[in-house]
């Protein structure tokens, strides 16, 4: 029997109707529920499990009570246990204990409904252990573990349960600054990854072949970029789940959220603060000093708060055209249409930074882009 | 609007095309272009030559200007050097002109699961014929199955290095250095001048531990069988590098498949398999391989495979459609696109026509030709087989050196008595000069052998 | 019976077609060799000359089938494929399916283009070599350029022949070093990126802006003076003119770079715009595509190349020449040349096919392709729009030439059915289309090339299809989920062709890993 752990924030979403821009921290929600906000997730997730409900009949269900999840199953009749009773508004905290107690349970994937708040959460128990599939109900859908749509998620759990489903990818958790984004200023910043099923339909055809699937492509640009670094430069790697392919291509353990330092192939620095980033970039000459950095986000922020780190005076240390910006051709598929995204804090700056670059996508392969 | 009727053209009427416009929205053609800017508009009409638009007109235009050609046929044909005229039976033409398999293209494994049984069956055919579990879709020829197997080697072995012996094809190496730069390097290997054959001492001096392959061609050039293939493969292993076996598929009923001395990658060209000449348009390439994923991730060709339907059907479709392993090499990827499947089809239709014992009649036929042409010709004065000691399949190395003609003289004056005379080996290796390859194929009569030595008998006289 | 009906009840041969080992049977024989050719030499003696370690033990494993068992079997599988002239072949855009007429093919396959080796003299190719150096003449008005190749085997293959002969030339200028880059456009043909990078160029791509041309600014950031070649589609694969494309080839030449058009697209341009107006240097031309060779399967094909007489020492060897002494004949003269592309000279029967289209057609009928291509498009286009859930990419920009690319995204929002599967329900129509659109950017993506070949009512049926199909997928989901039903297989598995352990590529792979059906040995 298939064990599958289901959740609902059922506050997610709730300030997007009254222009809250998301419901994290008690007072927004509070306000929120003052300027009339109905509860979304639920109808969200519901819209789902519609689309599995059918063939999960031999599917074992673990989920908070109530709200959280178990009332919707039982609606559908599916057999469910529940977790815990959760407490009247939902926090943070019942997201991480249901995920814990997922986890302890052994199920074989999580379904949950939320937005980049709740991937968050989860994300910080689960991390890329088991594979999982959000619901997109929140405000803030960023985070590449949600579907597009509530029935695109539910059909993809239709699938992983009748088996139909062998590839797997992984997403990145990307949240934003809330209060910036009430001012309309989006400030991702990247919280993790998590494991999601890959669904895409095989297709057949193509008449120039080669360039494979996302992990191949994302194996092959980090191949690519660990051929082309050079002896005696300083290399500062910047957050994110493709610069990480990059330092496990090179053999180093490095940080996915982290700043990490990497000369001749040795990892100098990790998780490098501000102050030890321009510590370390002093130790070479300036034209020696080079960044990697990847976009995050589905809004392709090159910098912004998710590495602050690289505070302008940091970024003010290193040439220009030693900056590489890499992300795979999916990553820029998904961008496409978009400007990526320098919000180093010092406008200044980046206006300096305003411009075309040319992203590396894979060997011997550059797209251009713009950053605005 | 046009005035005229063209049979290609079902719209060119201009009652449609009012109707189609009025469905648009639009007033003329012209309106639809608009993106094209004006100055980038031909002013004038193409100044071509006049239509000759009525079939019967056409088939006369262009038949008569083919009627210039003298065809091997017409002609008594000793020619080979990567291309043989070899007879092509009645049952390949009849399926690969079916129109089904002519005019499709890209379609899907349902709609098109023809073409995908077919090439299967063919991959399965080639694969028994060279000893090997894996064979590619068609390449676009033995130039480009070649290169690419050298680059294969070089992934798989992650060398830049790759050594060649002078007794290859001289038009294919070529190719094969198109594709192989910029980033493989070649290194040259000699070969004996007593047997033809590599030389092994040249090898053992060339190969190091930088090599990723070392390359037979099995006949070689010279149409001599490469009868150490097997030490080559052993000296080629002990140094980490592969053997890359560059075989001519049709002399293998009767001689041992590459993978029997060690070849680690067959290759070649399926022309000799029930393809027409077609003044070199009728190649088509094959690289072979061990069912190993180390081999099979290499491949940029495509790879037909087979599998089970919902209904208990043979299913077909792309294997490793996502050839995972160029991800992690550090090569540049190569490409695939519309090479000669067509080609493949006929080849697999050769295969399945002529069986396990026709293929063995078909060396055994050429051969028997081979040593006929050599007793019939080594009776007139000024000719001399005896330039390589190595044994010849279907092609030898004919020495007119003592004749004091040139190679090319002696084709002219051939020529004039209808015969298509041997490669002139004197232009790509000069210290052959004097020499001719004469080829022979099943198609080879004792009347023609015996008006070569008669032609022969005169010229040199 | 109206057409959709009939569509609708079409049945594909479905022969449940053996593998032709399965039809073997021992002695059985199809052809019959030619014995010895005389009694001086016997089949033993010609044996026993050959080095005993290298003869050959057993017979190679090949099937043994009569004759009319071995037509029989072709002729199934033939049956189980559809062509061109089998179906409405419009949707395989960017491909320019169409008719290619028989008395061609008829011309192509005389004696006296099959039966010619290509090392003959000269003096007895002249009719091909005639034929070769007059169809590149006709290419000089097409292209308005002066030198011509046809030995590249297809496009991609064309785009390596560019691409060398960029490197012959800045070899020869002595920067083969310092111009190592080459610049593409997201939608040129996804073989002008992944071809020069085979040949060791880095490949800068720049993205169209929100109308779909080509962003001139990001041309402007990407090109300097490491810049090799441009290579450029145009139209590009979504139908997308690019306007400013004289601007591009200026720019570029202003730094030295050469520009290399890709006119894989070229099937609305015949007689109205050419290569030289565009300002570019070289290009190729797919004879198989635009100028009605047919595709077979996948090959043997042409990709033209074509030159300005300035890059004439680079081109490949040989090249076709004529001189009143010499008559037609193979130039091999060109020591500064990008070496050879393919064995020989190119597929000859494929430029017979070509040529012979072009002279049925002359001028007037090349535009009139041209203009009906668009015409026929611009139809499609808007019978397509009108279906529920399709959309056009880049609809700020509706103008197209030749072909459009469009998206489903609506339909899969909608039903969660997308191009994949309208792709597998559209066989059980007796047609097809196929899911070549790189790069993936627009969602849920099909082109449709409806070329001059097909008439009103052809296109007014395949859209009625796929009306009718984007109507089963709001109402009708179930047969959706199960189509196709009525082609030559029923659903495949594709676990099969990722594992090493449960991929056969061949029969005795099948036989090692599988006995019966599939059962794992």
């Amino acid at each position: 029997m298939m064990k599958i752990g289901f959740l609902i924030n059922p506050v997610a979403g709730m300030g997007g109707k009254v222009a809250l821009k998301g419901t994290d921290g008690e007072e927004t929600l509070r306000r929120a529920v003052e300027l009339g906000a109905v509860p979304v997730a639920a109808g969200r997730a519901d819209e789902a499990v519609k689309e599995f409900a059918g063939k999960a009949a031999d599917c074992l269900f673990y989920s908070p009570s109530g709200a959280m999840g178990a009332d919707l199953l039982k609606s559908y009749s599916l057999r469910t246990e529940s977790l815990f009773e959760p407490s009247e508004h939902t926090v943070p905290a019942d997201t991480r204990r249901a995920a814990e107690m997922m986890l302890e349970r052994g199920v074989s994937l999580i379904v949950f409904a939320g937005g980049d708040g709740t991937a968050r959460d989860l994300c910080s128990v689960v991390g890329e252990s088991i594979p999982a599939v959000g619901i997109p109900a929140g405000v803030k859908i960023h985070s590449g573990v949600y579907a597009k749509r509530p029935k695109a998620a539910g059909m993809l759990v239709g699938k992983f349960i009748s088996g139909e489903v062998r590839r797997f990818a992984a997403a990145e958790v990307v949240d934003i600054d809330e209060e910036a984004f009430r001012d309309n200023i989006v400030r991702a910043r990247l919280y993790g990854c998590m494991k999601i099923p890959d669904d895409r339909e095989f297709m057949q055809e193509r008449k120039s072949g080669g360039s494979g699937g996302p992990a191949e492509e994302a194996a092959e640009l980090a191949a690519f970029m660990a051929l082309s670094m050079k002896p005696g430069h300083l290399y500062l790697i910047g957050s994110g789940s493709t610069t990480r392919q990059l330092t496990e291509r090179l053999g180093l353990d490095g940080t996915l959220l982290g700043v990490d330092a990497v000369m001749d192939g040795k990892l100098i620095g990790k998780d490098l603060t501000e102050a030890e980033i321009k510590k370390i970039l002093s130790t070479v000459e300036r034209e020696k000093r080079a960044l990697i950095i990847t976009a995050i986000g589905g809004q392709g922020h090159i910098f912004g708060r998710g590495n602050q780190q690289l505070s302008p005076e940091a970024l003010r240390m290193i040439e220009k055209e030693n900056i590489t910006v890499i992300a795979t051709p999916a990553k820029m598929a998904q961008l496409f249409g978009r400007s990526l995204i320098a919000d180093t804090g010092d406008s200044a700056l980046d206006r300096e930074l305003a411009g075309y670059i040319p992203v590396v996508t894979g060997h011997g392969r550059k797209i251009m882009a713009k950053i605005s | 609007m046009s005035a005229k009727m063209y049979p290609y053209i079902p719209n060119s009427d201009e009652r449609v095309q009012r109707e189609m416009l009025e469905y648009i929205g639009a007033a003329s053609i012209d309106e639809l272009i608009a993106d094209i800017p004006e100055d980038m508009r031909m002013k004038q009409k193409m100044n071509l030559p006049e239509a000759v638009s009525d079939e019967a007109g056409l088939f006369r235009h262009v038949g008569s200007m083919l009627d210039k050609n003298k065809t091997a046929r017409e002609l008594v044909c000793f020619l080979g050097a990567g291309c043989y005229n070899r007879y092509v039976p009645a049952v390949v033409d009849e399926v690969v002109n079916r129109s089904e398999f002519l005019t499709a293209y890209a379609g899907e494994p349902y709609e098109d699961h023809g073409r995908f049984h077919a090439m299967f069956e063919y991959q399965s055919m080639m694969a028994e014929l060279l000893d090997m579990d894996v064979c590619n879709v068609p390449n676009y020829d033995g130039s480009q199955a070649v290169g690419t197997a050298l680059r294969m080697a070089a992934r798989i072995t992650r060398r830049k290095e790759v050594l060649i012996p002078r007794n290859v094809n001289p038009d294919t190496l070529r190719a094969v250095q198109t594709y192989l730069q910029p980033d493989i390097s070649i290194t040259y290997v000699d070969y004996s001048a007593k047997s033809g054959r590599i030389c092994l001492d040249s090898l053992k001096e060339k190969l190091t531990d930088k090599a990723a392959a070392v390359l037979v061609m099995n006949p070689n050039f010279f149409g001599v069988i490469e009868e150490s293939a097997q030490d080559i493969a052993e000296l080629a292993h002990a140094n980490g590098a592969l053997m890359v076996a560059w075989v001519e598929p049709s002399t293998l009923g009767l001689l041992t498949p590459p993978s029997r001395y060690g070849a680690d990658i067959a290759c070649g060209d399926i022309q000799g398999l029930g393809l027409h000449m077609n003044y070199g348009g009728g190649v088509a390439g094959f690289i072979a391989t061990k069912d190993e994923p180390r081999f099979v991730d290499e491949y940029p060709s495509r790879l037909f495979g087979v599998a089970p339907t919902s209904e208990r059907e043979w299913g077909f479709g792309d294997v490793l459609w996502e050839r995972t392993s160029f991800a992690n090499r550090d090569g540049a990827k190569e490409f695939v696109g519309t090479h000669s499947a067509l080609w493949g089809i006929a080849a697999g239709v050769y295969l399945a026509a002529m069986g396990p014992q026709g293929m063995k009649e078909l060396g055994e036929a050429v051969v028997q030709r081979q040593l006929c042409l050599r007793k019939l010709l080594s009776g007139v004065k000024g000719i001399s087989f005896d330039r390589f000691s190595g044994t010849p399949f279907q092609e030898v190395v004919a020495d007119f050196s003592a004749s004091g003609k040139k190679v090319s003289e002696i084709n002219r004056k051939l020529l004039e008595k209808g015969i298509l005379g041997g490669y002139d080996l004197g232009g790509s290796f000069p210290e052959l000069e004097g020499c001719m390859l004469l080829a022979v194929t099943e198609q080879t009569s004792a009347d023609d052998i015996k008006a070569l030595a008669s032609a022969l008998g005169e010229i040199l006289a | 019976m109206n057409n959709l009906e009939r569509m609708k009840k079409f049945r594909q041969a479905r022969w449940n077609e053996p593998i032709i080992y399965e039809i073997s049977e021992p002695g059985a024989r199809a052809v019959l060799v030619p014995g010895p050719c005389c009694g001086c030499v016997s089949v033993e003696e010609a044996t026993a000359s050959l080095p005993e370690a290298m003869l050959r033990r057993d017979k190679a494993n090949l099937p043994e089938v009569a004759q009319l068992q071995l037509v029989r079997h072709y002729n199934h599988l033939s049956q189980e494929n559809i062509g061109v002239d089998g179906n409405i072949d419009i949707g395989q855009g960017t491909c320019t399916m169409k008719y290619s007429p028989k008395v061609n093919d008829r011309l192509a396959g005389l004696a006296k283009v099959a039966d010619m080796h290509p090392l003959q003299p000269d003096e007895t190719a002249q009719g091909i070599l005639e034929l070769f150096y007059k169809t590149g003449g006709l290419f000089k008005e097409i292209s308005g350029l002066d030198v011509f190749s046809m030995q590249p085997g297809g496009g991609s293959h064309g785009v390596l022949a560019l691409a060398s002969i960029v490197h012959a030339y800045w070899r020869d200028k002595g920067e083969e070093e310092k111009r190592d880059e080459i610049i593409t456009t997201l939608f040129s043909h996804p073989a002008d990126c992944a071809v020069p990078i085979t040949k060791g160029y880095k490949v800068t791509i720049i993205q169209p802006d929100a109308e779909g041309y080509p962003d001139l600014e990001a041309f402007k950031a990407a090109i300097s003076d490491r810049t090799a070649a441009i290579f450029f589609t145009n139209p590009e694969d979504t139908g997308i003119f690019n306007v400013r494309i004289k601007e591009f080839t200026r720019l570029a030449h202003e730094k030295g770079i050469l520009c290399c058009y890709d006119q894989a697209n070229a099937n609305g341009l015949l007689g109205i715009t050419r290569t030289v107006e565009a300002g570019f240097d070289m290009s190729f031309f797919n004879l198989h595509k635009t100028f009605g060779a047919p595709h077979g399967c996948g090959g043997p094909a042409t990709g033209l190349v074509a030159a300005k007489k300035e890059l004439r020492p680079y081109m490949p060897v040989p090249l076709v020449e004529y001189s009143p002494e010499k008559g037609y004949y193979l130039d091999f003269d060109l020591p500064k040349s990008c070496g050879k592309i393919k064995s020989f000279w190119g597929v000859a029967p494929v430029v017979v096919k070509a040529y012979s289209w072009i002279m049925a057609l002359g001028a007037d009928g090349l535009r009139e392709v041209s203009r009906v291509a668009i015409l026929n498009n611009n139809y499609c286009m808007k019978k397509i729009l009108a279906i529920k859930g399709a959309s056009l990419s880049f609809p700020n920009h509706p103008s197209r030439i030749e072909q459009a690319r469009y998206s489903w995204q609506k339909l899969k929002e909608d039903t969660g059915f997308g191009t994949a599967d309208v792709q597998r329900c559209i066989a059980d129509f007796g047609t097809h289309y196929w899911s070549s659109h790189e790069p993936w950017v627009i969602p849920e993506p099909f082109t449709i090339e409806p070329s001059e070949s097909y008439s009103k009512q052809d296109i007014d049926d395949y859209c009625g299809v796929l009306a009718e199909i984007s109507r089963m997928c709001y109402e009708e989901p179930e047969a959706v989920k199960h189509a196709p039903e009525n082609s030559t297989v029923h659903h495949i598995d594709h676990d099969y062709f990722d594992d090493p352990a449960k991929y056969a590529i061949t029969w005795r792979a099948y036989n090692k890993k599988y006995k019966g059906y599939f059962e794992p040995r």
